[in-house]
């Protein structure tokens, strides 16, 4: 594991950085600033900054995984360049904490930009796919973006997919027994619709009088694996399935962090409000490829979110092309100081297999019992 | 003397009241019915599901992420088989996570044949469970283990399927569950919801005590020299009748109820051997491929230098089903006869 990187940068320095940083640098730019013909919604420019700095730290961390995949220093990636605009502002917006009082999250595994908004160092991703030791969600066991991080209510990412909707029901259910407005989020793709356990979602989360507070959510990329969408579903609407569960729902664009801020906040407090579940079907882009069994090479034609908005902030004046560009390399250089210092991390061990197969690593191998 | 059904509806009432169960749910496990073998009435937080396994597996696997205990059932194993991806989750969470995510449930599902329950009433899934990593399984023969086997399975950390015999569902045994009323009439009087009726009716529980039955540990239910027998759930019952039979003709026939399969008592099953020098393994799941199989593998493997005869396995016909008429079933899964003609076989065979 000793290949280089493109781009050299100070290990201890860019590992740590945090991500307010390079918006801070930004929103000093942004006072500058003087036509602003678009409104944004009314949000803050120092929000849009702090969605834009983390939509770029997403895009730049994807990447640098796709690097290390096509470097052969892992086996394996997928994960959700081009969920940017749709990702981040649902991290933003959730009660981040552990336990019942707070959000809780059953993610795919195409949720790296949540993920770094809920604040994950881009060192603990690269250390996922690069299967070490050190790896917090999986101590090396699983794939790319398979998260895990119980200090934040994100429940472990499965490669199945679609089973984590009713998982969503069963932590909705605890919230709901312990009062204190919280829910559960659960995020998909649109060809896992096709599974049982997104109808299992649609009826517990519905049942009359036994309503869940769970916000359900599809991000609809238009294919599944190479199927287009077209081959797959009937319906025009994903969305439309809730409506037939009186289930609140709505198609938003994913690939604008405004509209999805706006949407992901109203449906949000609406759960809050009355402890009934909403529904979003968001439209992204999958700038990628589904995983590295397709190449991962970009898809030039889609809308690219991270670069849209960004284009936007400039018009706007908010951001400027200078600053835009050094948020772009203090990430760059923050992943690749991520990906040296991973390289000189533990591996997991032979015998460490037996580990945690059971609670307190008890009658593990049958062998000793 | 309580029933199998009777027992485990005072461990869920146990747990519920002193274990922090909060939610005992499944198809028709709550009111009004209260189980198809009414091991839910009465109980104060069971309710009822939709009718989907896979939502039922999946809710509980949230409920446990989310903090709570939970008991949730497939009304019979026949149907478990949907969910059997997610069962493996729920058993690899744990190590997938490496240790940070715990899955404290508990499923409970009827296996086995015994009541004519045809081709889909009939399935065992005690060899399925055991290819579950993760999980600890426990299948009890009778009502006092009934009830501390669910007792063990509500405190485990780990996620716990209990197997309990359809068969097993009305039998009572010889040995009262602490706190449990001496006279039967006064527990079905305080327990089971009126036939006519029973609008408003709610159970007096009688005052139960914690009874514990380790997972793991087996139980010897029938002391022998001559052959061990190592059994579990409905088919104890039929090992100890044959036990008691040949014990007759001089054939000394120890009979060892596993109680669980996952983790299992090896080192109860290894003295046996060890004394009897023979050993047959029987079950009702089927022959192809068992968990008898895999004791027989290993008492091969560790005591082959101490066996008088060849280990055997004892167990259902590999078939897709087991047929509604008592010629098919009684063919298809081991009986008093089969039990016996085996043992009689090891026990004459010579090195």
């Amino acid at each position: 594991m000793s290949k280089k990187t493109t781009v050299k940068a100070g290990r201890k320095s860019a590992a740590k950085k945090p991500a307010k940083a390079a918006a801070k640098t930004a929103v000093k730019t942004s006072k500058k600033a003087s036509a602003k013909a678009d409104n944004f919604g009314g949000l803050s420019e120092d929000l849009l900054l702090r969605i834009h700095d983390l939509m770029v730290k997403s895009r730049v961390l994807e990447e640098r995984l796709i690097k290390i995949y096509k470097a052969g220093e892992a086996y394996f990636w997928i994960g959700g360049p081009g969920e940017e605009a749709f990702g981040v502002p649902l991290g933003l917006l959730a009660r981040k904490g552990q336990g019942p009082a707070y959000d809780w999250f059953h993610l795919h595994y195409r949720c790296t930009p949540t993920m770094v908004a809920l604040g994950m160092n881009m060192v603990d991703s690269i250390r996922l796919i690069m299967n070490r030791a050190t790896d917090p969600s999986t101590g090396g066991r699983n794939f790319a973006n398979h998260y895990c991080f119980p200090q934040w209510n994100v429940a472990p990412v499965t490669s199945p997919i679609e089973v984590q909707y009713p998982l969503a029901c069963g932590t909705a259910h605890v919230q709901k027994r312990f009062g204190k407005k919280a829910l559960s989020i659960v995020t998909g793709g649109d060809a896992g619709t096709a599974e049982g356990d997104f109808a299992s979602a649609l009826i517990l989360a519905s049942r009359k009088g036994q309503e869940l507070p769970v916000l359900i959510t599809v991000q609809n990329n238009k294919f599944g694996i190479s199927t287009p969408f077209e081959g797959q579903h009937g319906e025009t609407h994903i969305a439309d399935r809730a409506k037939a569960f009186n289930i609140r729902a709505r198609v938003i664009n994913g690939n604008d962090p405004v509209e999805t801020y706006l949407a992901l906040q109203e449906e949000m407090e609406y759960i809050r409000k009355t402890g009934n579940p909403s529904f979003i079907e968001a439209h992204v882009s999958r700038l990628y490829g589904h995983s590295s069994a397709d190449g991962a090479n970009k898809k030039a034609h889609l809308v690219d979110p991270v670069f849209t908005f960004e284009n936007r902030l400039i018009d706007a004046g908010i951001l400027s092309e200078k600053a835009a560009k050094k948020i772009w390399e203090i990430y760059e250089a923050e992943g690749v100081a991520a990906q040296e210092q991973a390289r000189t991390e533990p591996v997991p061990t032979p015998e460490s297999v037996w580990e945690n197969v059971y609670v307190d690593s008890e009658n593990a191998d049958w062998r000793k019992f | 003397m309580a029933s199998v059904a009777q027992a485990i509806r005072m461990a869920l009432h146990y747990g519920e009241t002193n274990l922090g169960v909060k939610d005992i749910f499944g198809q028709d496990v709550g009111a009004p019915l209260g189980g198809v073998f009414t091991a839910t009435q009465g109980l104060k937080t069971a309710w009822n599901s939709p009718l989907d396994e896979r939502g039922i597996i999946g809710m509980a696997m949230g409920i446990a992420m989310g903090g709570d205990k939970c008991v949730a059932e497939i009304q019979f194993a026949d149907y478990i088989f949907n969910t059997i991806d997610l069962l493996k989750i729920a058993g690899n969470t744990l190590w997938c996570t490496n240790g940070q995510v715990q899955l404290p449930m508990v499923v409970m599902t009827p296996v086995g044949a015994g009541i004519f329950g045809s081709v889909y009433h009939s399935h065992s899934f005690d060899a399925w469970a055991s290819r579950l990593p993760g999980w600890k399984i426990v299948m009890p023969s009778n009502p006092l283990d009934a009830y501390g086997l669910m007792l063990a399975a509500i405190k485990d950390p780990n996620p716990v399927l209990y197997l309990k015999s359809k068969a097993l569902m009305r039998h009572k045994g010889d040995e009262l569950i602490p706190g449990e009323p001496a006279d039967e009439k006064e527990l079905k009087a305080m327990i089971d919801k009126p036939v006519q009726n029973a609008e408003g009716w709610k159970p007096r529980w009688p005052d139960l005590e914690e009874y514990i039955v380790p997972i793991g540990k087996g139980k010897i239910t029938h002391a022998g020299e001559h052959i061990t027998v190592v059994t579990y759930s409905r088919m104890v019952h039929l090992c100890d009748e044959v036990a008691l039979k040949l014990a007759g003709e001089g054939i000394s026939v120890e009979v060892i109820d596993l109680r669980s399969i996952y983790p299992y008592d090896w080192q109860m099953i290894k003295s046996s051997i060890e004394k009897t020098g023979r050993v047959l393994f029987v079950n009702e799941d089927t022959e192809v491929t068992n968990f008898g199989e895999h004791l027989a593998y290993r008492a091969t493997q560790e005591l082959f230098y101490q066996l008088m005869a060849r280990p055997r396995v004892l167990a259902g016909k590999n078939l897709p089903g087991i047929g509604l008429h008592p010629n098919l079933e009684k063919n298809s899964v081991p009986q008093l006869n089969d039990i016996e003609t085996a043992i009689r076989e090891v026990v004459a065979e010579v090195p």
